[in-house]
This record gives C-alpha cells, structure tokens and sequence, in this order.
C-alpha cells in the first residue's frame, strides 16, 4: 500500500507523520516521524523521559495525537482508540508487562484473544504460543501474579501474540529483569520476530537491543535526533558514550 | 442470662440474614471493582425492584414467578440507565464528583418514590410454613431466600470464572488498560457489568421482600450497612465482602437477641470503625 516514489521503498507497515503528542499541558513529543516496514525490526532507543513509553501509547490508541499523521498499512489510525488499533493488527505489550496477576496464566492468554477474529483462532494461537514460550504451556493453571518477572514478559508477549497481530509493539521488555533473563527474552523476541511478526521495540538497554534489530531511532527529549541501521548506529560516538557504556 | 437456645437461633437467623446482606454486598462489589465507581445509589435501585414486586403481584395479580421476573428484568435495565445516563457521562471525573452524582440520584429517587407511592409501608404477603428443630423456630420466609441466595452467589462465581465475559470483567476490574489493548471496548463491558449489578439488585429486592415491607427509605435501612460490608470487606474483593457479610449479620443477630436491633448495629458500626483502624485495606487484605 505504499505510495510511488515514498522513501524507504515497498511495504511500509507503520509510518508516522510529525506526530505531536502528550498529556494535559505536558508535550512528550515533537514532531516524530518514523517508519517501519513489513518483517522489520526497528528499535527506538534513547534516555529515560525520552518520550518512548508517550511514542508507544500514542501508535496503540492510549493516548491521542495532537498533530501529525499515524499510517498503518495504508489507512490514516490516528485518533482511534485503542481497541480498535487491536483490531487493525497492532498489539501493544506495554511498559511493566500490565498482565492480569490474578487470572490465570491460561486467562490471561483467552483475554489476549478477546476480538471476535481472534478467538476464531484460538487453538491455533495458543499453541503458537506454547511453542515459543513452553514454559507457560508448563504454567497455564497458575495465577500469573506468581511468575518470575522473565515468565510474566513471556506471557506479556504470547498475549500479545493472541490478538493475531501483525505490528508488535515492545515498550521496555527488559525492564527489571535480571541479565541473564534479559539475554534469554532478547533470544525470544528473535524468535518471535522469524516467525512473521515486525516488531518495533523500545528498550533502554540500547547495547542489547542493537544486536536484534535491523535499524533504530535515537529519541531524545521527545524528538527524533538520528536514525540509521542498527550495527551503524551502535558505532556513532555519541550513542555510544552515552547510552552503550563502552 | 440468656437461654443457650435463643443465642443459637440468633446466630441461625445471623446466617440467614447473612445470605441476603451478601447478595447485596456482592451487587455492589462487582460495580466497584469494575467500574471503580461506588453506587450509593445500589440499595434503592433494590427499593424500586421491590415495588416492582408489590405492584405486579399484590396490586395487578400476577404469580409471583413472573413478578419476579419482571422485578430482575427491571433491575437489570435500571442498572443499565444508571450507567448510561449519570455514571458514563463522568466516568472521567474525580471519585468524589462520581460519588455525589450516585448520591445526588439516590435523593432524587427517595423524593420520587415518595412523591409517586407516600411513605405508606407495603409488604408482599406470604402463606409460607414454619419449621421447627429442636426449639429453634425456621420461617421459609428466611430459608427460601438465603437458599436462592446462596445459589445465586454461586451462579455468579461460575459465571465470572468460568465464562468469557466473567472472565473479561475480572480482567478490567484488574487493569482496565491492558484489557484494552487486548481489543476489548471497556464502556461495553462497563454496561454488561451494570446490567449483572442491577439483576443481582432486582434478585435481592425479590429476596428481601419475603421478609420486609417496602417504603421509599428502605436504601437508608440496608444501604449503609451493604456500603460498611463491602469497605470492610476491601472494597472490590468479593470473597471479603462474603466473609463481612456474615460477621456483620452475626453481630447484628446476635447483641439484637442480648440488647436489642438497634444496639445490634451500634455495635456492628463500632466494629466497623474500629476495623478501619485496625485493617483499613478490609479484613482479608493481605500484608503488602
């Protein structure tokens, strides 16, 4: 559905226009464009109050947008709410995971499936998810307050992956997880990513997250400052001294 | 001293009055933890379902099935009008605006009925047996009820652990925002979970009538005491108020049998404060 001649070339799944947005009289975001196309993993990276989290909440619908365009596979979706940008293939695994602790792990998975073209495809889904993540095939009668912070990312992820998605929205998946767990979930989100699903990614552990994407945006203080393939962007100076720790 | 025998048909009757407080407690609970919003306004919504009732069956001659019928139909509806019309329109509110709206209604509709039907006491009469057991006397008039009621606890329990839409509704309770990024629209569920409110009032205003008349300032007799049930049991969690039913009954049963009714619900709201000292987040709170 992309336009002739619109850089970046065929197939641009997600792109958004100088998109402006925030909360009250707060602005988180100036001005953002961004792109990502079909099968692409792109990551956002940048400092803590970037504007990452209000950039996610405003491509799913939490939040509205005040200016600018959200496209997502050709239709204009900016302003819908959030149940609706479900509906249209993009799902939003949010910051801090936000699964239901007291339902169970099996639960949680049926409300991932909650749209009427989803629960169609239940048993197919689930068992994708099972396997990808068995452990919650291990799990699925437990209440998922009681997994390990990596189990609970996991199941964050396979609820996503219910709602038959074909964007994935990652706000933070590392967030409180111990390094090895981090390393383990970074394993995963490749392996969700080889079965089909683009992934746009925002991470604050910018080291690791560079080596799973194919390119990635450099936010700061809610504007885009630079943006280019991952491996390239991982070798900029600035990036490096302020956000990889080497 | 009292006979043995009238404290243990105290703490009978405890139980059975207990049945119906819980039936009442649960309606407003599944509202609060879904909605986040408090109905001040749940025992009158029960109050009209009750002249329903009178007026279906006593007036116009209907059975009593299909008057009860009629009077969870209304419940229902009226649980979706208060929605729609005076919770929806300010769910974005602050809490305390949303509290006065439901309270503002409550007002309205004590005045109205007042207005439409005086202060005139009304009671469906029955002819129901009386049982007795070893000295203690058991009317039906308070064995139906609570078996109804207890039935229809379960039946909610099933209902919200074990179907899609229960389950749908425990998940908003949670977090009403992830539940949307799972595709749900919350005001849908928000008018399912008021429609299940209002029929678990029309139920309890059913319930209640075996046992008591109805006049416009009914709300003021049992709505406080199923607001305290519901806070002491934690606001939201449906097991506590379940637990705070019957303690709260128990405790009006039985000082009513030592003292009197009134001092009964002295010391059940002196209990109650005393509590919220002791375990403001409700008696199953857990430690965290």
């Amino acid at each position: 559905m992309s336009l002739p001649g619109a850089s970046g070339g065929a197939g641009s799944m997600l792109e958004l226009r100088d998109v402006t947005a925030g909360y009250g009289a707060f602005t988180a975001l100036w001005n953002v464009s961004l792109r990502v196309q079909a099968g692409e993993a792109v990551a956002v990276v940048g400092p803590n109050g970037a504007g990452k989290t209000t950039l996610m909440r405003a491509i799913s619908g939490m939040i509205p947008i005040r200016a600018g365009e959200l496209v997502f596979e050709g239709a204009s979706v900016g302003g819908r709410p959030a149940h609706e940008i479900v509906a249209r293939g993009i799902a939003h695994v949010p910051e801090g995971r936000r699964i239901f602790p007291a339902l169970t792990v099996a639960d949680n998975l049926r409300m991932g499936a909650f749209l009427p073209a989803a629960r169609r495809r239940y048993a197919e889904s689930l068992e994708r998810v099972f396997g990808l993540f068995p452990v919650l095939a291990e799990r699925r009668a437990q209440r998922a307050g009681s997994l390990s912070g990596g189990e609970q990312q996991m199941l964050a992820v396979g609820r996503a992956l219910m709602s038959c998605p074909r964007l994935i929205l990652l706000d933070e998946p590392s967030m409180g997880l111990a390094p090895v767990m981090v390393l383990r979930l970074f394993d995963l989100i490749q392996r969700v990513r080889a079965e089909g699903y683009t992934i746009l990614v925002v991470e604050q552990n910018v080291r690791q997250v560079l080596k799973i994407v194919d390119r990635a945006y450099l936010l700061e203080v809610g504007r885009i400052r630079t943006e280019g393939a991952a491996s390239a962007l991982a070798q900029e100076d600035f990036v490096r001294k302020a956000y990889v720790g080497l | 001293m009292i006979d043995p025998i009238f404290l243990l048909e105290a703490a009978i009757n405890g139980i059975l009055l207990g049945g119906i407080l819980a039936l009442l407690a649960l309606g407003l609970n599944l509202i609060f933890g879904v909605i986040d919003i408090v109905w001040i306004v749940y025992v009158d919504l029960v109050m009209l379902c009750m002249y329903v009732l009178y007026f279906t069956n006593q007036v116009y001659g209907w059975p009593f099935w299909l008057a009860a019928l009629a009077a969870l139909a209304v419940g229902a509806g009226l649980g979706v009008a208060v929605h729609v019309l005076v919770i929806s329109p300010i769910l974005a509110s602050p809490p305390i605006n949303q509290l006065l709206a439901t309270g503002g209604l409550l007002f309205f509709i004590q005045s109205f009925a007042t207005f439409l039907w005086t202060t005139d006491h009304r009671s469906v009469r029955f002819s129901l047996p009386s049982f007795e057991v070893g000295g203690i006397f058991l009317p039906a008039t308070r064995l139906i009820p609570f078996g109804i009621s207890i039935l229809a606890m379960l039946a909610l329990y099933l209902f919200l652990t074990r179907t899609f839409m229960g389950t749908a509704m425990r998940a908003v309770a949670q977090d009403r925002e992830a539940m949307a990024l799972m595709g749900a629209d919350p005001r849908r569920i928000y008018v399912m979970t008021s429609a299940v409110g209002g029929l678990m009032a029309g139920l309890a205003g059913t319930l209640l009538v075996f046992q008591y008349s109805v006049h416009p300032f009914f709300g003021g007799q049992f709505g406080p005491l199923t607001f305290m049930i519901c806070v002491l049991g934690g606001l939201g969690n449906m097991v506590g108020a379940f637990v705070a039913s019957f303690i709260m009954s128990e405790i009006i049963s039985i000082a009513g049998v030592i003292w009197s009714t009134e001092m009964g619900y002295v010391i059940a709201f002196v209990v109650f404060i005393v509590m919220m000292f002791i375990r403001p987040g409700g008696i199953l709170a857990r430690s965290e």
